[in-house]
């Protein structure tokens, strides 16, 4: 398999539950080896299209393939290749580390199982912990133990569903650093969640609201495509600033960081008015790259506006 | 994809250490048949005896002593009161302190004597008709016997004449009435009926509370080696609680075993599985294991009360009856007492297979079509 091969090459994916679209119409390309993180707000679809490319959900529409197999007919050969980590904890909390491993390993058909199960208990540095039961582990380290249940079979595609949410920052940290070993090696990811310094370690994201997806892309082309404009505010009584230019024609987003304001909007003319004539002489202004923060948010509320 | 051996092993291997984690599930299902056996053995009894009894006597002659005397050696009745008037009478059977009161008018002896054909009044109380009818049977074929022994010599003529034939009553295989040659071998149906249904529903409907079952069903599992792997280890559960069943039935409560064991244990299995296929279906009905339960519990109540296993079936209406004949309980209490009690084989109880078999079948189809392989 080249470098560019596309592992997920999937569109017009639409799912419906009852009369309500939850998935729109969504297209999205997966270069084999590559971090592809998935973006958006609650309930925005990212579960739901995740368990439909992991056979979970039957879509209503769309076309394509993934690893090789047409996503719709072939679920079961693509279930062989693929790992899937639940948003919730779904392994066996009055099952020990060993028998959970062991369980997963024996469903997949597992070659000589006792040693990839051993294998997998020294890479989670578990091996002495493997007779504890699964239920009495921190959220770390069921993450963890989940994460290594996924990889027991040697799946060519990972599909994380919010994988560090409610986890400690070292964590999370450890957690990445060990996802990007494994796309070093030449395992395909997609990950959703809501952590912006997440998605800035991702090779390529998509950002989906409502169902629709928004942007995709590099970190750089989503910021670079966004029209979105943003002044940084330094000095003066911030608090009260932010409240006089909040709601002002162009004015989009008003956000404090610290002892800075950030100011956006995807009207450049209209936000400088805006904003020049209400700074005053004590305040520092610059024009800043928009983060990516800002840029999910203004999605979001332009969506948000055409569905009403 | 086919069926894999290997998958289904590892499902099997998993309900077992869980099973096994879960000592408090595990104690009930041995624990439940124990004591319903117990308490339903030793408790349960449709022939009453030592009935408490009032007897109010105007009469005072050999006869109505006779009668008191004779009532109280059927054992069926004890003379606990005494009362002086027809007030009290009344009273004690309103409160319940006796179960029949036996009024003896005044002259009874005399009016006796002289071929009157007095009336001796028995007054029961019969809000429960079963606890009296055995009662009323015994005063009735006893009072003309026990008479006759007073009516000598000169007094002979007036003695009941006898029937003009004689009536040979042959009750087979349970000779003395004992409730328990009925009640323990139906409990063996009962208590696989309740157990059998509920742990299956609760085991499918706990993977999907907990979440287990989207990770079950993103990997290569099909549904019918997850259903069979979760029978299994169910099905030596059945037989452990048959087995303590047997033991209890032999030792506790010395129920005769005339026909063939091993072949009880074959048709045990087409019943366990039934049961573990309703099981089944309603835990894919259920959204969680509360509602679990309760299909559990709806579906057990119809079964206690329309099988044959509380009141005789022959006693209900034909619509009832039909209900009954869907039943697998109802079926398998026929085929149990058949074994055990009548020593029947395998010709006799055929007609009670088959509808067993039937149940089965169209339970565990609609269980596995509903099993959904998604979570649509």
């Amino acid at each position: 398999m080249s470098a560019s091969e596309l592992v997920i090459d999937v569109h017009g994916v639409t799912k419906k539950f009852g009369g309500r679209t939850v998935v729109n119409d969504i297209a999205m390309q997966v270069r084999h080896g590559e971090i592809y993180g998935f973006l958006g707000p609650n309930g925005s679809g990212k579960t739901t299209f995740l368990r439909m490319l992991c056979g979970l959900l039957k879509p209503d529409a769309g076309s394509g393939q993934c690893l090789g197999f047409d996503f719709r007919a072939q679920s079961s050969k693509i279930k062989k290749q693929v790992g899937y980590m639940t948003q919730r904890f779904s392994f066996y909390e009055d099952l020990t580390i060993e028998e959970n491993l062991d369980f997963i390993a024996r469903i997949y058909g597992v070659q000589q199982r006792k040693a990839a199960v051993e294998k997998s208990l020294e890479r989670l540095g578990m091996t002495e912990r493997r007779k504890q039961l699964a239920g009495e582990l921190s959220g770390g380290w069921k993450q963890r133990l989940a994460l290594s249940a996924c990889l027991i079979h040697e799946p060519q595609l990972l599909l994380l569903d919010e994988p560090t949410a409610g986890v400690d920052p070292k964590a999370r940290r450890d957690f990445w650093d060990e996802i990007q070993q494994l796309a070093g090696a030449g395992l395909t990811v997609l990950i959703t969640t809501h952590y912006m310094d997440e998605a800035e370690r991702c090779n390529r994201v998509a950002y989906i609201s409502y169902g629709n997806l928004l942007a995709s892309g590099t970190v750089e082309e989503v910021l670079k495509n966004s029209k979105l404009t943003t002044w940084e505010v330094t000095g003066g009584n911030l608090h009260e600033l932010a409240e006089k230019i909040r709601g002002k024609l162009g004015v989009e987003q008003v956000v404090a960081f610290g002892s800075t304001l950030h100011v956006s909007g995807s009207d450049v003319e209209k936000l400088r008015a805006s904003v020049s004539s209400l700074i005053t002489g004590d305040h520092h202004w610059k024009k800043i790259q928009s983060g990516l923060e800002e840029v999910f948010i203004s999605l979001m509320e332009t969506a948000k506006d055409n569905y009403s | 994809m086919r069926f894999s051996w290997q998958r289904f092993c590892a499902i099997v291997a998993k309900e077992f250490i869980q099973m096994r984690r879960d000592r408090l599930t595990f104690a009930m299902m041995l624990g439940i048949p124990l004591m319903q056996l117990i308490l339903f053995g030793y408790a349960i009894n449709s022939d009453p005896k030592h009935l408490p009894t009032a007897v109010y006597s105007a009469d005072n002659g050999t006869f109505s002593r006779t009668i008191v005397w004779a009532m109280r050696n059927s054992s069926y009745f004890d003379i606990t009161r005494e009362p002086q008037s027809e007030a009290e009478i009344q009273k004690l059977l309103a409160q319940g302190t006796v179960q029949f009161v036996v009024e003896i008018p005044v002259d009874f002896s005399r009016k006796l004597l002289r071929g009157e054909q007095p009336d001796l009044l028995l007054e029961a109380d019969a809000t429960d008709p079963m606890a009296i009818g055995y009662a009323v049977g015994a005063m009735n074929s006893l009072t003309p016997i026990v008479l006759n022994r007073d009516l000598t010599g000169p007094l002979a003529k007036l003695r009941a004449s006898s029937a003009p034939f004689n009536l040979v009553l042959h009750q087979h295989y349970n000779p003395e009435n004992i409730t328990q040659y009925n009640i323990v071998p139906g409990l063996m149906g009962v208590i696989l009926t309740m157990t059998m249904v509920i742990i299956t529903a609760l085991a499918i409907t706990r993977e999907r509370e907990s979440g287990t079952m989207e990770n079950l069903l993103s990997t290569p599992l099909r549904p019918v080696e997850v259903i069979i792997g979760k029978i299994v280890p169910y099905i030596m559960v059945g037989y452990m609680q048959i087995f303590l069943i047997l033991v209890a039935a032999k030792f506790l409560f010395d129920v005769p075993m005339v026909g063939s064991v091993p072949l009880l244990l074959a048709v045990a299995f087409l019943f366990i599985v039934a049961h573990l296929a309703v099981g089944i279906t309603f835990s894919t009905i259920a959204r969680n294991q509360r509602q679990a339960m309760q299909m559990g519990m709806f579906f057990f109540l119809p079964n206690i009360l329309l099988s044959g296993y509380m009141f005789p079936f022959r006693g209900m209406p034909g619509w009832a009856q039909d209900i009954g004949e869907i039943l697998p309980l109802t079926h398998f209490l026929r085929v149990v007492r058949g074994i055990l009690l009548k020593g029947n084989g395998f010709a006799e109880i055929a007609p009670d297979l088959w509808p067993i078999a039937l149940f089965l079948v169209v339970m565990l189809a609609i269980g596995i079509k509903r099993y959904r392989q998604t979570l649509d």
